[in-house]
């Protein structure tokens, strides 16, 4: 309880300084409009539809592209973790894969995607796949030998030990890796929205209000909401990896 | 060494796959990779201020911000984690901030930094510092118990305590964060370049785009792709060098 008055103590005290920063005259006026003011546009925007709207489409694209991610990454992580020679024989292709920045994709994307919600579905997948990847191959280096050497003693095949041995006792890590990824297919997927002026996403929100009106303050109320977003999944997958997953 | 040949055959392979399977396909978005090089070489080589004005400047910024968020990380970190009350204090403000989209914050700066060059900065050190400042909180409170009591037995001097002790103990965790966040700045740094800038590799992404110039495209996504592995590749031998005193780091067979 200590420790969560604290931290509430210390959000509090950023707000006071941001409060002070904003309303200071050593800032330009309108840049960093002052918490109470995004507040009160926060409140506003929460009991508009078109809002929620915006909060959905960024949401449901989100849980779709880390379905996607999965149903990928998981599976090519036990084959690669598993078999020696695919994964030597693929290591250049993925060590050159994975440092292309999926916002260098955004151009790529666009051409042949287009602007709809497959675009940024696509790239947000791109980003999500790595971190559940590897996390999948290290869990399977990290394996008891002994373990599998059972199974196999008992006359569990390849197959049987990588479903009923292997990923149960990678589980764990897979896990670790999918929170990862869904934290940073997050912040791509608000940054395809504002990059590449999709027609809904919070994203678009932020950028709408940026280049049409100016509005600073709606600017910072969605930039809040998407990071109560993260926080929310971040905490939510911890929660549940404690819970389920922790053994 | 016949690890390396073998990777390298193999991904020479794929390329003439890929040069093959292009021609054939025949498809304006997917150039043949010969294509790409002499795209690249048009662009880059041919007309050399190109490259001058706009990729060495887009290093230069990716650099410097990496280099001033991991002073940032770092050293607001060990503070952090070797004070549990400090960090109660922090940590859901560290969380939330964390979770915020960089890109989301460049309308913000633009308008408080006025100049192009310190919004890509500022961008860049606020997305890249989380993984450095995180790591270095965990690498901190990973002291081992005897040396805190050792030092604190002996008296030694606070820097002495501060360089000589917690930094070594947290240096394997404080390398795994300036890792990720090497990786994340060259991220930023096109993010950064896709609004608002005058010049930049991501700029010249953008505008590749726009005028359907899809060999010059597939060149800026190659050079990114080529600017990461060179990147990490030396961060990696950095690293080894750097941390050859420790038990061999689990992380660098995965490298």
């Amino acid at each position: 309880m200590r420790a969560f008055t604290r931290g509430i103590i210390g959000i509090a005290g950023f707000l006071v300084l941001w409060e002070l920063l904003g309303r200071s005259p050593l800032l330009p006026a309108d840049a960093l409009p002052p918490p109470s003011v995004v507040a009160g546009e926060l409140v506003r925007q929460l009991s508009s539809p078109t809002f929620y709207g915006h909060v959905v489409a960024t949401l449901l694209a989100l849980l779709i592209a880390i379905g996607i991610a999965i149903a990928i990454a998981v599976p090519a992580g036990l084959v690669l973790g598993s078999v020696p020679a695919v994964r030597h024989a693929t290591r250049a292709v993925i060590e050159f894969l994975r440092p292309i920045p999926s916002v260098a994709l955004i151009p790529l994307a666009l051409v042949m995607l287009g602007f709809g919600p497959e675009t940024k579905i696509t790239l947000a997948v791109y980003a999500a796949l790595w971190p559940i990847l590897f996390n999948t191959i290290y869990a399977l280096d990290e394996l008891d030998s002994l373990q599998i050497e059972t199974a196999r003693v008992f006359g569990v095949g390849r197959a049987g030990v990588l479903v009923r041995v292997a990923l149960p006792s990678a589980l764990p890590f897979i896990f670790t890796g999918i929170r990862l990824a869904a934290t940073t297919a997050l912040i791509v997927m608000v940054s395809v929205e504002i990059l590449a002026s999709s027609q809904l996403g919070i994203g678009f929100f932020i950028m709408e209000a940026r280049s049409g009106p100016g509005r600073m303050d709606q600017v910072l109320a969605g930039t809040v909401v998407a990071g109560v977003i993260g926080l929310l999944l971040n905490n939510g997958l911890e929660r549940i990896q404690q819970r389920w997953v922790a053994w | 060494m016949t690890k390396f040949l073998q990777r390298w055959v193999v991904f020479a392979g794929l390329v003439v796959v890929w040069q093959l399977s292009a021609w054939l396909a025949d498809n304006p978005y997917f150039p043949p990779p010969s294509d790409i090089v002499t795209a690249a070489w048009d662009w880059w080589v041919v007309e050399p201020e190109n490259f001058t004005d706009n990729v060495i400047p887009s290093i230069t910024r990716m650099l410097t911000g990496w280099a001033i968020a991991s002073v940032i990380g770092v050293s607001l970190g060990l503070l952090l984690g070797r004070s549990d009350r400090a960090m109660e204090y922090a940590n859901p403000l560290l969380v939330f901030l964390r979770s915020i989209p960089p890109p989301a914050l460049v309308p913000v700066f633009l308008l408080l930094f006025k100049t192009g060059t310190a919004t890509q900065m500022a961008t860049i050190i606020f997305g890249v510092v989380w993984p450095v400042l995180l790591n270095s909180v965990d690498g901190a409170r990973s002291v081992d118990v005897t040396k805190v009591d050792t030092s604190a037995v002996f008296q030694i001097p606070r820097w002495q305590w501060v360089l000589g002790v917690v930094l070594p103990a947290a240096s394997p965790k404080i390398f795994a964060g300036l890792r990720v966040s090497l990786s994340l700045s060259l991220v930023l740094m096109v993010i950064s370049e896709l609004v608002n800038t005058e010049n930049g590799i991501g700029m010249q992404l953008m505008q590749a785009q726009r005028e359907f110039d899809n060999e010059r495209m597939w060149a800026g996504i190659v050079l990114l792709g080529v600017l990461g592995y060179v990147l990490n590749t030396a961060f990696l031998a950095v690293e080894r060098r750097a941390l050859a005193w420790q038990p061999r780091s689990r992380d660098e067979q995965h490298a």
